[in-house]
């Protein structure tokens, strides 16, 4: 199908096209949601590999000489300590602890590095200039000059050697280098967003649909094909990662979704420090929690946790049937007390309540 | 895409086969196509009464629940329970074995597309 006109495009939407996926509208973008099937693309990323572009979510770059000071101020990690060529995963917090959107921060030589969510784009570069011009350092909104792939799954380091400059084999997770992807100068990135082994690669808009192209050539053997959107939020929830919009976002905390769960410890300032550090010590009043049911029902964003008699308890931030576990999973900020394993829950949908049973998060992790 | 020429449609993307003043009920292989890899239905009693444009019950896929709009008012006399448990029924025979219900009709049906405008109205959405 063709993309609705009134959508933004990424240098890959003619590949999509082309391709016949079904594109929709996800922050602005015209995204594909699925080429074939969800579950069985699903499917395919765990047992071959998958491609998925990108190219909607942001990148932003950070230079100065400051830049460590000005990075430091964004997130809780300890930037300081991160080794060159190392990722790590944080979040932009408000002074009051709230998600801003969860991001990737990579360290380089002369530069660190962001990527960023599609929907929160505009927002988090505003907020990024203002912390880069206090410490009079440079922001660089790279998202539309940088095009985003990821190849995901068992087969993707033998997809990518022999398109890569160096050993994109031996990168560890989490650790990124700047070679050469099909010639063109790239940032090849071992780190994914669907709990299989994977790259996440950049490199300049304009070769994206050669380099696209050629993945799926270089993969075909291995049976490497596109995957949608719906296939990637099934798969990240299967991993059990966050998603903003879902277990992230304007209300939520880095306490309650389990990212900070031991006390921060170096000493540097960053934005909601005070406020996370009191959640910390207080103790959040409610958690976020994986769970399964055999409901035929597919546990959605917005429906009641209730108790046996009724009583919300909490509320669904995702849900999907699990191709991998074969049974419909989901998450859900649940009060802290009635989020013991023997409790016993239920999504309730037009009042009638569907049993479920919390799971412990992630729900898959592959063997390494 | 060319769907069949002796049912009538709506714009929500059900089908309607008249035989006499009973209605069958499903949905068409756009609709299908859009929901994809379904896990759930849920069917009206016999003997339920329906109104045109409000809902006789809902399908679920993998990423969203719907409404299924009735395109007549009228008793159901009969449901496809068989659908339950067969769901791939839908997809791989949406104008056949995949029907959902049949309606005895209370009143004319009112503003239904032949094939030709309903082919035409699917291919304008994209």
């Amino acid at each position: 199908m063709a993309a609705p006109a009134d959508l933004r495009r990424t240098p890959l939407t003619g590949c999509h096209e082309a391709a016949a996926a079904r594109l929709v509208d996800f922050a602005g973008f015209a995204m594909p949601v699925q080429y074939d099937g969800i579950l069985d693309e699903a499917r395919r990323v765990r047992a071959q590999a998958g491609l998925f572009d990108l190219c909607h979510m942001g990148r932003v770059r950070l230079v100065g000489d400051r830049r460590e000071e000005a990075a430091q101020f964004l997130v809780h990690i300890n930037v300081e300590k991160m080794k060159l060529g190392a990722i790590r995963y944080s979040f932009f917090a408000r002074e009051d602890g709230t998600t801003m959107d969860d991001v990737l921060i990579y360290r380089d030589v002369d530069e660190i590095f962001f990527c960023i969510n599609a929907g929160n784009r505009a927002r988090d570069i505003e907020w990024m200039q203002s912390v880069a011009d206090r410490f009079g350092c440079t922001l660089e909104d790279q998202s539309e000059e940088l095009a985003m792939i990821a190849i995901q799954g068992p087969r993707s380091a033998e997809t990518m050697t022999p398109l890569c400059s160096g050993s994109p084999a031996e990168l560890k997770y989490y650790k990124f280098y700047r070679g050469t992807v099909c010639d063109v100068p790239a940032m090849i990135s071992r780190t994914g967003y669907t709990g299989e082994d994977g790259y996440e690669i950049y490199f300049a808009a304009d070769e994206a649909p050669r380099i696209w192209n050629a993945q799926l050539e270089a993969g075909k053997e291995f049976g490497v094909t596109p995957i949608g959107l719906a296939a990637r939020d099934t798969l990240r929830l299967e991993a059990g990662m966050a998603l903003y919009g879902h277990e992230l976002n304007d209300t939520t905390n880095p306490v309650e979704a389990g990212i900070v769960f031991k006390p921060i410890k170096h000493t540097k300032d960053f934005s909601g420090r005070a406020a996370i550090e009191k959640m910390l010590a207080d103790g959040p009043e409610r958690t976020l929690v994986g769970f399964t049911t055999d409901s035929k029902r597919v546990p959605r964003q917005g429906y009641d946790l209730v108790t046996v008699d009724h009583t919300p308890v909490g509320k669904i931030c995702s849900g999907s049937p699990s191709p991998t576990l074969g049974t419909n999973i989901g998450t859900a900020y649940v009060a802290v007390s009635h989020s013991s394993f023997n409790e016993e829950l239920a999504m309730e949908i037009k009042g009638v309540r569907h049993p479920i049973k919390l799971h412990a998060l992630p729900f898959y992790k592959r063997e390494r | 895409m060319s769907n069949p020429t002796e049912l009538q449609y709506t714009e929500d993307h059900e089908w309607v086969r008249m035989e006499a003043d009973v209605a069958t009920i499903g949905i068409t292989t756009h609709a299908t196509e859009t929901l994809s890899d379904l896990v759930y239905i849920d069917l009206p009693a016999v003997g339920d009464d329906v109104t045109s444009g409000e809902s006789f019950g809902e399908i679920e896929s993998v990423k969203a629940v719907s409404d299924l709009n009735a395109p007549v008012s009228g008793e159901i006399v009969e449901i496809n329970a068989e659908l339950e448990d067969n769901l791939g029924d839908i997809t791989s025979d949406p104008y056949g074995k995949g029907w959902m219900v049949k309606i005895r009709v209370s009143s004319p049906a009112e503003g239904l597309l032949d094939s030709a405008a309903y082919d035409a109205h699917v291919a304008a959405s994209g």
